[in-house]
């Protein structure tokens, strides 16, 4: 049995998760507006400066944006079933889940670091080291500075959602969730699965539109 | 009901439409008030007023008061949205006057070649149509007399029109911050009989705009890529203004003020078809002044008899 | 200063002289409880500290703005001064006064209280609000310490971006972090609404400034994120010269806008709707009647928060947007003010029939009442395009606003503190001293604004410091009219302060009003209720009982 007790301020354990589970949700509607916004000034440049943006998606790193991705998906794919793992009452096996979610949280991070060291070689980064000449480099900047606002916001989220399933997966070692209270857990998952859906907007829009053109 | 003079042809309607408003908020004010201070009176506690409750519905005095303000909203806009398409829609045949804002000054150039700063000379009766562009920041054009406005945006070409029918001398503000002499950065409107004003006109005659603008194009070396006897592969400009042009992206585009203008200070924004990303900008080389008089330049290399 | 009881215009319950041995304001003195605590009632009031600071900061910036324009010619301060006075006058009164104020004071005190719930959804969530509240705060005080900012608080581009001298970072990196103290707070509030009412309370037996509490708290969760974008866009263009709002590098000025404003109008929305929420409560605790049309009020509360996010453009008319957007925007302006002239007409029908008192809170939901009435008509003014064109960017609009946020939101707000005094200090106040206040604060508040309305009409226009003489009359008028206005504000800070201490004890409910947060003692123990209660009836029921 779960030894961890409701909160003061609610009635009963029921109310407790209800209030847990809105609150989250209504939070990923606050990021999904955040990055929206964001979303929509890419859209609008990208709709002003065509060729520029088309140009700037064929200097991304399509192979690590791929693998990127791939490694996002699997990672929620075992996020949830850590979830399930859970909810029938298992916890070891849980445990490691999560602890290779957030493993692969850091993998998804390290390999866009590569890719910043690479554009950095490149003469892609605005203000800092930017060596692109040439009739839309100076459209092509606006494409840069979106790109690294738009994936360091991501990856600030991924950071942030690795330190949250770290703090997960020690709980559950040491036994505090049980098929009736995984409420922390359950809330985690949800946010890593918002990290991963934003991720699968991000890479069609700044990595593959107009990279063949 | 004001001190502003009505100098325009729209500000006897707009003031007339103001009045109209004031006439109905000045109804619902002090129905209201009325209301509040008769039910403050009546009902106050330890008068003797009827109290009892009544199990009328409601439901009709409500729908009442939503639907009516509703319909009365709509009809209040349909008045002003006919008044306002109205003032949106200068009359194009109308030859411009070119006004360039800058921090803080308004610089007005008459297509004669006449310029002025601070001060704008129209005729009295006759419609006036305003092409106006910002050297920096926004600003805003605003003549409280005519009951005009219009911003006028860096990069961007805006328009105002009004017929002014009152001759005198009225205040121009900017009415869009701007920075630290936003406030006085103002001027005078001076509207004159059409007689004084072909006699100021011819007074303060200068090279006219479009012959100002072909030396700007000698001198600044146009005619070096785009005369066709150069060696440099570049577009006619002759019958240019007016056109449609297909570029290099598939898209066609309509050879207008804004896009003469990004030609010369954005060249790669649009690539005509056929041709080559070498055009230098002149952004930073060249004020928008001058910009308007190589449009203006432009404007007049057709054919003789096409607009 | 002598305090009669019976100056009171309710029969006041009056308390022992001794004080509520277990009220929240006796769990621990030192400023480490109050600093770590988790109490949405000492959070209620750390946020009333804070904003009450930075009113008379902005407030203190508006008097130096009124000091100037006495004169036509400007000699107190140099222009760059002026602008950036009245840009600290509306970052700070936009937001670090205004939106904060009764969300985070009043409602946080009473929305646990008014649904019988023992605190709020995360407490501790609650508590990290008001530290992000207290950080973005820090970084304005800064800029105004490194020499202040002059882009106005619209931040237009490209003058915010590529040519102001200003501190304008600092006020950024300040505005986007108080911005996350709203979204964090109406999240707490939308669940704490949702998952705790006590049992009985259904939807609408709740009061309606828990309604107002939900609309205000959709829209801050919704539209403050675009404001934060918005505002890392701006520093971003600011940073690294990069052209996305600059048109000589191909970007576009009006983007900034549409973004700036889609978040700015629900922003008003934001700032008003609490103050309706006040004002049902004052009027019917007064009258002593329920609400007239308590679901039109309901819905009205809900359409001006939906409404409000389809109307942004009306600020953009002459900016150079196209004509059929300008219509579009025109005709939803006047739509959206269908339900605030709903809410209008039943307060006013509340009166009928009632058995009115007129303590200091009705003075200033009466106050409210009117005030809000002419700012709100004069919107419409406003919604109307072809008027717009002549009236916009002039002192028209200045005095609307004015008219709906300071004699609308303040005297609302006012009239809140007055009216839940007693619940969150456990004293009574003079009601002489607070009559009075409210009376002059009204007719202060008139001389001051209406002149501007006179002053727009005529062809002033705003942000200007220096003007021409024949606009000179009118703005005495003004300044004379903030002298007495800036009075009736401090008189407040006297009285309630003073009340502090030598007020008489208040006891559980002196105003004998309906509503869960009078059946609790004055102040209220820690956790609100020593039993929740269990509610069978809706709210406002005065004329049911004997």
């Amino acid at each position: 049995m779960s030894t961890t007790p409701t909160a003061v301020q609610f009635d009963d354990a029921v109310q407790q998760r209800e209030a847990a589970t809105l609150g989250m949700w209504t939070f990923i509607s606050t990021e999904i507006l955040f990055f929206g916004v964001l979303f929509a000034a890419y859209t609008l440049c990208r709709t002003r400066f065509p060729e520029a943006f088309a140009e700037g998606s064929r200097h991304t790193d399509v192979l690590l944006g791929t693998a990127e991705t791939a490694v996002l998906l699997i990672s929620s794919c075992l996020v949830a079933v850590a979830v399930r793992e859970v909810q029938l009452g298992g916890q070891r096996i849980a445990t490691w889940l999560i602890a290779a979610t957030a493993a692969l949280g850091v993998c998804f991070l390290t390999m866009h670091g590569f890719e910043y060291v690479s554009e950095y070689h490149e003469g892609l980064v605005p203000a800092i080291r930017y060596t692109q000449s040439g009739p839309s480099a100076g459209q092509m900047e606006i494409f840069f500075c979106l790109y690294y606002f738009i994936t360091g916001f991501h990856g600030l989220h991924v950071t942030i959602g690795v330190i949250v399933l770290l703090v997960m997966a020690r709980r559950t070692h040491r036994g505090d969730f049980d098929q009736d209270y995984h409420t922390p857990l359950e809330m985690s998952a949800l946010y890593w699965h918002l990290v991963d859906i934003v991720w699968i907007f991000v890479f069609p829009l700044i990595y593959l539109i107009g990279r063949s053109g | 009901m004001s001190s502003l003079p009505q100098a325009s042809s729209f500000a006897g309607q707009v003031d007339y439409l103001f009045d109209a408003m004031l006439a109905l908020s000045a109804v619902v004010v002090i129905g209201v008030f009325a209301a509040i201070l008769w039910f403050a009176v009546k009902y106050r506690h330890g008068s003797r007023a009827d109290r009892s409750r009544s199990s009328r519905r409601t439901l009709g005095i409500e729908l009442a008061w939503t639907l009516i303000p509703l319909f009365l909203f709509v009809g209040i806009f349909a008045w002003s949205i006919s008044l306002f398409a109205y003032m949106s829609r200068p009359p194009i045949e109308t030859v411009p006057v070119y006004v360039v804002a800058k921090q803080w000054m308004w610089k007005v150039q008459h297509p004669g070649g006449q310029r002025e700063i601070n001060t704008l000379h129209l005729a009295l009766g006759q419609p006036t149509r305003l092409v106006m562009t910002s050297q920096d920041v926004i600003h805003s054009f605003y003549v409280p007399a005519f009951r005009v406005k219009q911003d006028v945006l860096p990069g961007r070409y805006t328009q105002l029109w009004f017929n002014a029918t009152r001759a005198g001398t009225y205040n121009l503000f900017c009415a869009e911050f701007c920075g630290t002499d936003h406030a006085r950065m103002g001027g005078l409107v001076i509207v004159m009989q059409p007689k004084d004003y072909a006699n100021w006109l011819e007074a303060h005659a200068g090279t006219d705009l479009a012959a100002q603008g072909a030396a700007l194009f000698r001198r600044l070396g146009c005619s070096g890529c785009h005369d066709p006897q150069s060696g440099v592969h570049a577009p006619d400009l002759y019958d240019l203004y007016g056109s449609t042009v297909p570029l290099s992206d598939g898209t066609q585009v309509r050879a207008d003020e804004r896009y003469l203008h990004d030609s010369i200070m954005l060249p790669n924004k649009e690539i005509a078809a056929g041709y080559a990303p070498v055009m230098p900008s002149y952004q930073g080389r060249i004020g928008e002044d001058d910009v308007l008089a190589l449009i203006a330049y432009l404007k007049s290399r057709h054919a003789a008899g096409s607009p | 200063m002598s305090v009669n009881v019976a100056d009171s215009p309710f029969p006041t319950e009056q308390g022992t002289d001794e004080p509520n041995p277990e009220s929240y304001l006796d769990a621990g003195y030192g400023l480490r409880s109050w600093l770590t605590t988790h109490d949405h009632k000492r959070i209620a009031i750390l946020y009333a500290l804070a904003i009450t600071f930075f009113f008379f900061a902005g407030g203190l910036a508006a008097a130096l703005m009124r000091l100037e324009l006495i004169s036509p010619n400007g000699s107190l301060m140099s222009a760059e001064a002026y602008n950036k006075t009245f840009t600290f006058h509306g970052v700070v009164m936009v937001w670090f006064f205004l939106i904060p104020s009764i969300p985070a004071t009043l409602g946080n005190f009473l929305l646990p209280l008014m649904i019988g719930a023992r605190d709020v959804a995360f407490p501790r969530l609650n508590l990290f609000s008001w530290y992000l509240y207290i950080t973005g705060g820090l970084f304005t005080i800064a800029c105004l310490l490194f020499g202040g900012v002059d882009t106005g608080w619209t931040f237009y581009t490209p003058f915010s971006t590529m040519f102001s001298n200003s501190n304008v970072m600092l006020t950024v990196v300040g505005v986007f972090i108080v911005g996350f103290s709203s979204i964090l707070t109406g999240l707490n509030f939308i669940v704490t609404i949702h998952a705790m009412r006590a049992h009985g309370m259904t939807w609408f037996r709740l009061p309606l400034f828990v309604w107002s509490m939900y609309g205000v708290s959709l829209v801050m969760v919704l539209a403050t994120p675009v404001l934060a974008m918005t505002l890392a866009l701006i520093g971003l263009e600011r940073l690294l010269g990069v052209g996305i709002f600059d048109p000589a590098l191909g970007g576009d000025p009006l983007l900034f806008q549409h973004f700036f404003w889609f978040y700015s109008h629900p922003a008003v929305y934001i700032m008003i709707l609490p103050a309706m929420g006040v004002a049902s409560e004052l009027i019917t605790a007064a009258v002593r009647r329920r609400i007239f049309g308590y679901s039109f009020m309901v819905y009205s509360i809900l359409g001006i928060a939906v409404i409000g996010f389809l109307v942004w453009g009306h600020h953009m008319f002459v900016s150079g947007q196209s004509m059929y957007a300008s219509i579009v925007f025109s005709i939803l302006s006047f739509i959206v003010a269908v339900p605030s002239a709903i809410k209008v007409f039943n307060w006013t029908a509340t009166l009928y029939k009632g058995d009115i008192t007129f303590g200091a809170p009705m003075l200033y939901a009466l106050g409210f009442v009117g005030l809000f009435m002419l700012g709100g008509l004069t919107g419409l003014f406003l919604a109307a395009t072809a008027l717009d064109v002549n009236l916009t960017d002039t002192y028209f609009v200045v005095a609307h606003f004015h008219y709906i946020m300071v004699g609308g939101s303040v005297m609302a707000y006012l009239g809140g503190i007055h009216f839940w005094w007693p619940k969150i200090t456990g004293r009574l106040y003079s009601e002489a001293w607070a009559r009075f206040a409210a009376i002059v604060m009204f007719f202060g508040f008139n001389l001051t604004f209406f002149p501007q309305y006179l002053l727009g009409y005529e062809g002033m226009p705003r942000r200007y410091h220096v003007y021409p003489p024949q606009f000179q009359v009118l703005n005495v008028l003004s300044s004379a009219g903030a002298t007495i206005l800036a009075v009736s504000y401090l008189l407040p800070l006297a009285y309630l302060l003073w009340s502090l201490r030598y007020g008489p004890r208040a006891g559980a409910n002196p105003w004998r009003a309906k509503g869960l947060e009078w059946q609790t003692s004055s102040p209220p123990p820690v956790h609100n209720f020593d039993q929740t209660p269990t509610v069978t009836e809706g709210p406002y029921l005065y004329d049911e009982s004997p």
